[in-house]
């Protein structure tokens, strides 16, 4: 009896080594749909049907570029395809292969061109998208302003609108994501600034941004104080601690998801320039030490095809790629956004902001610097003109050094992009 | 007897102050577990209730999560090696460093010190490059000895200071009645510091266990637990991050609660 | 007594010291004194020259000031209490260790639960009827209450591993010199001061050390209760190397949070300086 079970021990083990190697999964090393639930759909939903299956490992932003360079430096790998955001992607550049051989003639011309990374090569291929939106609990509706339509709010409706929660409820009720988890760069970037400035790098330090600063101190006023600690907006929607909120449609999903009746999303507000709104792009390559180059672009082909894109819409609320009929049988969280998203991207005054282009590495600092003007100006409250002034001496010595041209919603320039 | 009475206020007075201490700690652990144990809508809701409705779909979760038992497998594999590894190269380390004066004995101290006082997220590129060069790159073995180095510092300092403490006089003795060095060591010295080095060995293995960082890079096919939950817990819906939390925190208490009589016994080594 | 005998064991140590530690050190070490392939001081510049090192390095030095002392009072306090109880010695002991096996980002994770707008404190006051609208602690406004949160967290997460290390140096303590002073009629708190402290130096100077260190690195429950009010040396590291990816920046903050380890050690060591002749 135990001489039968060491047996058939030592023959599992045997078996177990032999087959690894033939057997090996390709490994997916990826940033995204990383909370826990996310991360099990992934593997059971979407990886599933690849033939041989998938590691699909999600791992914070260290690891994951720690593991890439170390993998990059010792010129020998085990990971067969990278997911990650395009920021996350466009500092690797270098360690990336050619993927111009996909077919990726139903993907839209724009995200192929950032999938680029401004070299002649496609380092890497959109895998899905999403954008920014706001979010209400229906008991906030009866404070809107008189006449406004929560379509079409600009930002003075937006304060006037919180103003009234804080007053009439006791406290404020406006929730925004500015904790060290949370995406409150891509706001200024792609939100604040273009909707008063029409731009996000040129007049960086104009009377117009200095106007789009004074009115985000407004706001900040009717915003919840603990914002500071906020990542994911989900949360503090859920315990009801704000009522109103501005977050990336995967960090609010979970409220519609829980209680699909309590809350409404909407397009973000208006300002003097426009509705302006920053899309997320989320993209997938190949490292130029991926063990096994012929399975990895399989994969990559696989995340591609309309049903896997439906179920990693399913899985993560990130939108296809491409173009495709999405089924009626999404969760409420893809529904509402999805309308949401329809009605910003469809306004008469939409204004398109892209993703910072041609940054390289330097794309965290880019951030940084928008980060550091809103925790000076508004946390610290120091002098908005002379924060801005400063930061632009950054900004414009950041461009210098990446010699990036200007991406939408700034003029296209020759050289690197001016900081007037 | 009015000594006595006094003693007695003082007693009731120290037994209230253990009692509380106990209280200090155990509350956020019975907190935790409360939000584990609790249905979704009430670990979000308030106000909240401070008994558990044992509603057991976040706990569940965990247990069905793919590759969850192989992950805990992992980790009590790194953490053990961590510990065998780290008593067996520390304590050697502790004893000379209490017993003998030399040269370099200062030098060697500033390194262990060192070691803990350095950033690791920033090592881990080095030891990534360095381990996928030689092939120790995703082995038990491998992060075991990056946890090794990161538990040696407690494991030199904290048998240095026993072993600082136990008389040197007793191993005199004992050379004197005819035993070798290494005799005297293993009967005299050694069942003096046992029960210090087992908290050493505690403290290995706990390290071991939350390391995050080291882990996420270092493993893939044998990620540990702490690896494959805490890094994606904190972007995780509330619920979930208080069930994450507990099937974390549970095994190490479990861990300490089996070796407590060695704890307990740190204390018995003062009644010889 | 053969010379060679300490080095001998301590070959082991150095041996897995100097590969897996002084090895990628200098690798780091080295990336914090050059720029672009030159030596320079660059990074220390750029470190120093940002608007938040200030804060960043005041509130770690601060943040360990304050929890440190306290720390080491607690521990003292439950360590004794540890060795004067009869009975029931084993479950307490078991209780005061149990955050030994709680990490820091869990403690963050419990802790913020307590303190956050609907959290647990809200709930007990509320439900003790102090308060009718939940009260908000951890605003950016009041970071004295964030940072009075963050070393309550510390001392239920960190002061176990101190009490440990006490215990187990009070056990060798011999209870004799107790006795005897007890027959001289010395006082509970005499006892304490002229026995219990003098003799337990080695595992004090161990349990500061390890402690302090350990301080210097703090992170997880800043991050998790203090947002990015309260920037310490650990989270800008982090964030120079993997956010702005500059890593010559975060290694410069790296060797900056050593070269305050390396200095309070020695602060310590000299504070706590146990002369040879007074070994027991």
């Amino acid at each position: 009896m135990t001489f039968d079970h060491i047996r058939s021990a030592a023959l599992a083990a045997a078996v177990l080594t032999m087959a690894g190697p033939a057997l090996a999964e390709p490994l997916f090393w990826s940033t995204q749909a990383k909370p826990v639930e996310e991360t099990q759909r992934m593997r059971e939903q979407v990886m599933a049907g690849f033939p041989g299956g998938v590691d699909y490992q999600p791992s914070d932003e260290g690891p994951w570029i720690t593991r890439i360079q170390a993998e990059a430096q010792a010129g020998s790998g085990t990971i067969a395809v990278l997911g990650g955001l395009h920021g996350d992607l466009s500092s690797l550049g270098a360690m990336l292969v050619d993927l111009s051989s996909i077919d990726t003639s139903a993907v839209g011309a724009a995200m192929l061109e950032l999938g680029q990374l401004g070299t002649g090569e496609q380092k890497y291929i959109p895998w899905m998208q999403a954008t920014y939106l706001m979010v209400a609990n229906k008991k906030a509706l009866p404070y809107l302003p008189a006449g406004a339509d929560l379509n079409a709010l600009t930002y003075d409706q937006m304060i006037a609108w919180t103003k009234a929660l804080a007053e009439g409820t006791g406290g404020p009720k406006f929730g925004f994501p500015a904790g060290p988890k949370g995406l409150k760069h891509r706001f200024f970037q792609g939100f604040l600034l273009p909707a008063y400035t029409g731009s996000t790098v040129t007049e960086f330090r104009s009377a117009e941004a200095e106007g789009a600063w004074n009115v985000f101190k407004e706001l900040w006023k009717y915003t919840n104080p603990a914002s500071t600690g906020y990542g994911f907006m989900q949360e503090q929607l859920l315990t009801d601690e704000v009522w109103v909120a501005f977050d990336h449609v995967a960090r609010i999903a979970d409220a519609f998801n829980q209680r699909p009746d309590d809350f409404v999303a909407f397009p973000a507000p208006a300002g003097p320039k426009g509705r302006a709104f920053m899309p997320v792009l989320a993209g997938i390559a190949v490292p130029t030490t991926a063990p096994d180059q012929a399975q990895s672009l399989a994969l990559i082909e696989y995340m591609l095809r309309p049903e896997t894109q439906i179920a990693t819409l399913r899985a993560t609320n990130f939108f296809p790629v491409i173009a495709t009929e999405i089924p009626a049988d999404m969760p409420p969280s893809v529904r509402a956004s999805a309308a949401a998203i329809a009605a910003m991207t469809g306004a008469p005054d939409a204004l398109p902001a892209l993703l910072p282009m041609g940054l390289g590495d330097k794309g965290g600092q880019f951030s940084q610097i928008y980060t550091d003007t809103f925790e000076r100006i508004v946390l610290n409250g120091q002098p908005v003109r002379a924060v801005l002034d400063e930061e632009a001496a950054v900004l414009r010595a950041l461009m210098v050094e990446a010699n990036a041209p200007c991406w939408a919603p700034d003029l296209a320039s020759d050289g690197p992009c001016p900081v007037k | 007897m009015s000594k006595t009475t006094v003693h007695h206020a003082g007693n009731r007075l120290f037994l209230a102050a253990v009692v509380l201490a106990c209280v200090w700690v155990l509350v956020p652990i019975y907190l935790l577990l409360i939000n584990a144990l609790s249905a979704p809508a009430e670990v979000t809701g308030f106000p909240k209730w401070f008994w558990p409705s044992f509603d057991l779909a976040s706990i569940r979760f965990f247990l069905g999560f793919k590759g969850v038992t192989a992950a805990l497998w992992s980790s009590v594999q790194v953490a053990v090696l961590t510990m065998v590894m780290a008593i067996g190269t520390g304590a050697p380390a502790g004893y000379a460093l209490a017993r003998f004066d030399f040269p370099g004995k200062q030098v060697f101290r500033f390194l262990v010190v060192m070691t803990r006082a350095f950033p690791l997220p920033l090592l881990a590129l080095p030891l990534a490059v360095l381990f996928i060069r030689v092939g120790l790159d995703d082995t038990v073995l491998g992060l075991a000895l990056v946890h090794t180095t990161l538990a040696l510092p407690f494991a030199v300092l904290i048998t240095y200071s026993l072993f600082s403490g136990i008389p040197y006089e007793l191993e005199e003795a004992a050379l004197t009645l005819g035993c070798n060095r290494v005799q005297a060591f293993f009967k005299v010295v050694m069942p003096l510091a046992a029960p210090g080095i087992a908290a050493s060995a505690v403290f290995a293995f706990v390290v071991s266990w939350n390391e995050v960082f080291a882990a996420a890079v270092l493993t893939i096919e044998h990620r540990t637990l702490t690896a494959f939950l805490l890094q994606s817990l904190d972007v995780s819906p509330l619920p979930l991050k208080f069930a994450g939390g507990a099937a974390l925190v549970v095994p190490a208490l479990v861990f300490i609660f089996a070796v407590r009589k060695y704890l307990f016994a740190m204390w018995g080594i003062a009644n010889r | 007594m053969p010379r060679l005998l300490p080095y001998l064991l301590l070959a082991p140590a150095t041996a897995f010291l100097c590969l897996f530690f002084l090895y990628p050190f200098s690798l780091v070490a080295i990336d914090s004194l050059t720029r672009d392939g030159t030596w320079s001081l660059a990074n220390f510049e750029r470190m120093a020259g940002h608007w938040k090192f200030g804060p960043t390095l005041r509130n770690t030095l601060l943040l360990a000031a304050i929890v440190v002392p306290l720390q080491l009072t607690l521990a003292l306090l439950m360590a004794s209490m540890v060795t004067r109880l009869d009975r029931a010695r084993g479950m307490v002991l078991y209780i005061f260790a149990i955050p030994l096996g709680i990490s820091d980002l869990a403690a963050g994770l419990v802790w913020l639960a307590i303190f956050e707008q609907s959290g647990f404190l809200n709930s007990a006051l509320s439900g003790l009827g102090l308060i009718d609208t939940p009260q908000l602690f951890l605003g950016y406004q009041s970071k004295g209450v964030i940072f009075t949160a963050v070393v309550l967290t510390e001392l239920w997460r960190a002061t176990a591993i101190m009490m440990v290390i006490l215990v187990a140096g009070m056990g060798l303590i011999p209870k004799e010199y107790g006795e005897a002073a007890e027959v001289f009629g010395a006082s509970r708190w005499q006892r304490f001061r002229r026995i219990t402290l003098p003799l337990l130096k080695p595992s004090l100077q161990t349990a500061l050390i390890l402690r302090v260190i350990m301080a210097f690195e703090v992170f997880a429950v800043v991050l998790a209760l203090g947002g990015t009010n309260l920037p310490v040396l650990m989270s800008e590291t982090y964030n120079w190397q993997f956010t702005m990816q500059e890593r010559g920046v975060a290694a410069a903050y790296a060797m900056v949070i050593l070269a305050i380890s390396v200095g309070f050690t020695v602060l310590i060591l000299r504070l706590l300086h146990v002369p040879k002749e007074a070994r027991p």
